[in-house]
């Protein structure tokens, strides 16, 4: 609980890193309009893809955080000497990793949503499926960022490790909302992302954790 | 029968001089089978009353498919093994891997193309099978990338190892997240579980195809294995003795 309060307060420390990244979320999804065309019924097409890949990115761009700053001054040297599970540290810091990055975007969704003239119903499934999908993504993404933690070029290279795992739950974060949109039921697309959270809660933090005691003995 | 301790050859000082003595047979049996494959391909088996001729494709296709993903699952075993047991040749068996099955997987990817482009009418449609085909490639490229670029040796092979095993694990999870979500949007599936029923001279054209790059496969990964083996031994004894 400590540590989750101390990775908050520094988050909110420095927020300017935090702002840039659901910045970045916004001006992404921004710029489909201006290079798709106008058209309402195109855009209402496109926008779960959109929302989507965008909520993709900008968590990818935010996993740098994730452990650099405490490799850079040596808490995570500790955390790992210290009795606490080194799995539970890693869950800790990706539920605060989420909190900070994850969270904000659901937020942010219905709004961006609005943009992209859908219908309530489809705005509501959009914000279920990034709630129950953006804290797969930080999991997922804190193997990635464990692994390439110091690493040259680590930057690019989490998003090519990262991202093709991330797949799943694009298409069926996705596929919910497009599901709902055509009239159908979302409820299986947004099954299929809890199962994927459900995995990936329990086993992501092992692997993870693994790939953190590679990265620093 | 005297009794073989197989553990030693899991030592690369043991297993270079094997490998080197392998490799010759292995090029050899693959050389004939593939040449064998190619013969029955070309001239023995019939012509495809749907597909006319253009058919024939279908025997560089398909082994080199499947051999992407045995490749895949090989490697990540090598991976888990030098994980979970800190045996150094496994882990470079298991980089030697990976730029074959990278390339069987563009091989696959590549043939496949040029088969739908008379077939379909396009070179790429998001089919569940060439999606998650693409996927598999992107994760061999994630896995060499990761590899190359961590310098230290040890923490190359232990990291990439760990996402290989991340990777086997998502294998099944992408390959039905895309076939599910393609029925979802229909597009033009030809897939091979709806193929003509195969005359028996194609099936064995294909086999023979497939064991001739099974057997490449093992013949290239020695070859480079042996070349990982150098260079990361380099500081070792007995390589001097090697290189007379």
């Amino acid at each position: 609980m400590g540590l989750l309060r101390r990775d908050l307060l520094l988050a909110a420390r420095r927020s300017s890193d935090v702002v840039s990244v659901l910045f970045f979320f916004i001006i992404a999804a921004s710029l489909f309009p201006l290079g798709v065309g106008a058209d309402p019924a195109l855009l209402r097409a496109v926008a779960p893809g959109v929302l989507w890949v965008a909520a993709l990115l900008s968590t990818m761009l935010s996993l740098g955080r994730l452990f650099a700053a405490d490799l850079a001054d040596g808490t995570l040297e500790q955390m790992l000497l210290s009795p606490q599970p080194l799995v539970m540290t890693v869950a800790i810091k990706t539920l605060a990793h989420w909190l900070v990055s994850g969270v904000p975007l659901v937020f942010l969704a219905p709004v961006l949503g609005l943009q992209f003239d859908l219908a309530g119903r489809e705005i509501a499934v959009l914000t279920v499926s990034l709630l129950l999908g953006t804290p797969v993504l930080s999991l997922i993404g804190a193997i990635g960022a464990a692994l390439t933690l110091g690493v040259r070029g680590g930057n690019v290279l989490v998003a090519v490790l990262v991202l093709p795992l991330y797949i799943p739950v694009l298409i069926f974060g996705a596929g919910a909302v497009t599901a709902s949109a055509a009239g159908l039921n979302a409820q299986a697309g947004l099954s299929l992302v809890g199962a994927m959270l459900a995995l990936s809660v329990v086993f992501a933090p092992y692997a993870a954790a693994a790939a953190l005691r590679i990265a620093m003995e | 029968m005297s009794k073989i301790n197989w553990f030693k050859y899991s030592s690369p000082p043991a297993f270079y001089p094997l490998a080197g003595k392998m490799i010759p047979w292995f090029s050899i049996a693959a050389a004939l089978l593939i040449a064998v494959g190619l013969y029955i391909s070309f001239f023995v088996a019939p012509t495809d009353f749907q597909q006319g001729e253009a058919y024939r494709i279908i025997f560089v296709h398909v082994p080199a498919a499947w051999m992407s993903m045995f490749i895949y699952l090989i490697m990540a075993g090598y991976a888990a093994l030098g994980l979970g047991l800190n045996a150094r040749l496994s882990a470079m068996m298991a980089s030697a891997l990976a730029p074959t099955g990278a390339m069987f997987t563009f091989l696959a990817l590549l043939t496949g193309s040029l088969w739908g482009k008379p077939m379909w009418g396009a070179w790429w449609v998001w089919d569940a099978r060439l999606t998650s085909e693409l996927i598999l490639l992107f994760l061999y490229i994630g896995y060499i990338a990761l590899q190359s670029a961590i310098d230290d040796r040890r923490r190359a092979s232990r990291a990439s190892a760990v996402f290989a095993l991340v990777g086997v694990v998502n294998v099944p999870i992408i390959y039905f997240s895309v076939k599910w979500w393609n029925t979802l949007h229909q597009g033009a599936s030809i897939s091979m579980t709806k193929a003509p029923a195969m005359a028996h001279t194609m099936l064995l054209g294909m086999l023979m195809m497939a064991l001739g790059f099974w057997m490449y496969s093992i013949a290239v990964v020695l070859m480079r294995v042996r070349c990982v083996i150098l260079e990361r031994e380099r500081e070792a004894e007995w390589i001097r003795g090697e290189g007379k």
